[in-house]
């Protein structure tokens, strides 16, 4: 305990159960944090983090930039379509370019699946991975999680449906990932040309029936149609996605118990859920953003602390 | 590895009876005055203070703070291990209040400087003071000294001075151990 196993955050894969309770357990520390009048420590004084995004994001851009500040960290922001990249540099090339100018830590968002993985080993920086490509989300499934715990009390044991584009989604392979490793049952839910063919080997089982999924689970954790990662068409229309597997205030009611309603957002309002389900007593999706900034000073702080100087 | 019984049990009563007594000559009736015990040992020092100052001098409320300056050090990613945090419990504001930060030993004065450091969290206090148990003289890495003290010892940098409390250690007693 008291330390990571890992020098870099590139998904849930490589974690073990101990680093992500040592993870709530320091966010819960930040959390009262952020919640005072003055919100900041000066913990990372000394260090320096670049964030550098070549894919589009508001949400975990603006938490991460928030959680670094809130750490007192100098920070760089980077993004692609205003950069050299455009020019034809590589990705390491980008990278050490930047790092020369002394950063001490990478937060990076790639469209190619592996893309951190492969930074972390040809640069010499501690890289957290915000999203690469359909891989993985960790930083995301580390706040859902924290933020059942923060509702139900644990995630041990809970029955979790995550709904919705599971083939495009690197929120629901980072979330398969943490729910089982705390213990909790999943499964999913969505048409059959968006669930990966070999999902049962992650210990996950299927369930076609939106009802029925409803009716097993505790939690329902609702994915957006990642339009812009779908090369083809995948369903008929999103009309007949809605009526099939969107959430409704009607179905939630006829529920025989209050499940909890999660989205990790951006929320495509009146497709995967309506308004008045979203802005419901039983969602916790604006939870789940005030906890992401938690969760990524935890992990920040956690893994600049193995940062030798 | 040797260690001497520097307090015992009943010494340490009658000190925080004395720094009890002390607090009262200062602070009377404790309105504009909320002690804050810091994280992790220094809560036992305050826990103590506040019952004798409730329950034998009849002091009618206090505010009792808990502070955590893990995040607050001066020495992250300077040692080996990750610093872990404790809770911070302060459910009070110290603007215009006057504080007295609690802890059990006093050292080399650095978790002290944290802790000012931190307070500024919470509010603009009207005045500091330091209460502590234990004053390690001669090993001071910052111009620091206590209000209140318990103790002064004369302990050279190997040695570590120990303290155990009842609801945690099972007794009341101070060690002097030498590594």
């Amino acid at each position: 305990m008291s330390e990571l196993s890992v020098n870099h955050l590139l998904g849930i894969k490589y974690l073990n159960e101990s680093d992500i309770q040592l993870i709530f357990e320091t966010a819960d520390h930040f959390k009262e944090v952020i919640n005072r009048s003055i919100k900041k420590v000066p913990s990372l004084r000394d260090i320096t983090i670049a964030n550098i995004f070549f894919e589009n994001s508001t949400r975990t851009k603006l938490s991460f930039e928030l959680a670094e500040k809130r750490l007192s960290a100098d920070v760089l922001n980077f993004s692609a379509s205003q950069s050299s990249v455009k020019k034809g540099e590589t990705l390491i090339d980008t990278v050490n370019n930047i790092l020369s100018m002394k950063v001490d830590m990478v937060v990076m968002r790639h469209p190619n699946p592996g893309a951190g993985i492969f930074l972390s080993k040809h640069v010499n920086a501690s890289i957290i991975n915000a999203g690469d490509g359909a891989h993985e989300h960790p930083t995301q499934a580390l706040l859902d999680s924290f933020s059942i715990r923060e509702r139900l009390g644990d995630v041990a044991g809970k029955n979790v449906v995550i709904v919705g584009d599971i083939l495009h989604s690197r929120v629901a392979l980072s979330n398969i990932f943490a729910l089982k490793l705390q213990g909790a049952n999943v499964k999913v839910c969505g048409p059959k040309t968006l669930i990966p063919k070999y999902i049962d080997s992650l210990g996950v089982e299927v369930e076609m029936n939106l009802r029925k999924a409803l009716e097993w689970c505790d939690v329902a954790n609702m994915l957006r149609i990642q339009n812009e990662r779908l090369d083809i068409s995948y369903f008929p229309t999103t009309r007949e996605y809605t009526q099939q597997f969107g959430v409704n205030k009607k179905l939630l009611d006829s529920l025989d118990r209050d499940i909890v309603i999660m989205h990790p957002g951006p929320i495509n309002r009146g497709v995967e859920i309506t308004s008045d389900v979203a802005d419901s007593k039983q969602s916790i999706i604006l939870n789940q953003v005030e906890n992401g900034v938690a969760i990524r000073m935890a992990v920040i702080y956690l893994l600049a602390s193995k940062i030798k100087k | 590895m040797g260690q001497k019984v520097l307090l015992s049990s009943k010494e340490i009563n009658i000190i925080l009876h004395r720094l009890a007594c002390q607090l009262l000559e200062n602070h009377e009736d404790f309105k504009d005055t909320v002690l804050i015990g810091i994280q992790p040992r220094g809560i036992f020092v305050a826990q103590r203070l506040t019952k004798i100052l409730l329950e034998e001098y009849k002091v009618k409320h206090i505010d009792l703070g808990f502070l955590d300056i893990t995040f607050y050090r001066d020495d992250f990613r300077r040692g080996e291990k990750t610093l872990e945090a404790t809770k911070t419990k302060i459910n009070f504001l110290v603007e215009d209040k006057k504080v007295v930060l609690i802890d059990d030993v006093l050292y080399t004065g650095r978790s002290i400087n944290a802790a000012l450091t931190a307070l500024q969290s919470f509010g603009r206090p009207k005045e500091v003071e330091l209460l502590t148990l234990i004053d390690r003289r001669f090993s001071r890495h910052l111009p620091i000294q206590p209000n209140y003290r318990g103790r002064q010892v004369d302990a050279i940098n190997n040695e570590k001075v120990k303290v155990m409390w009842e609801e945690n250690e099972g007794e009341d007693v101070i060690y002097l151990i030498n590594r």
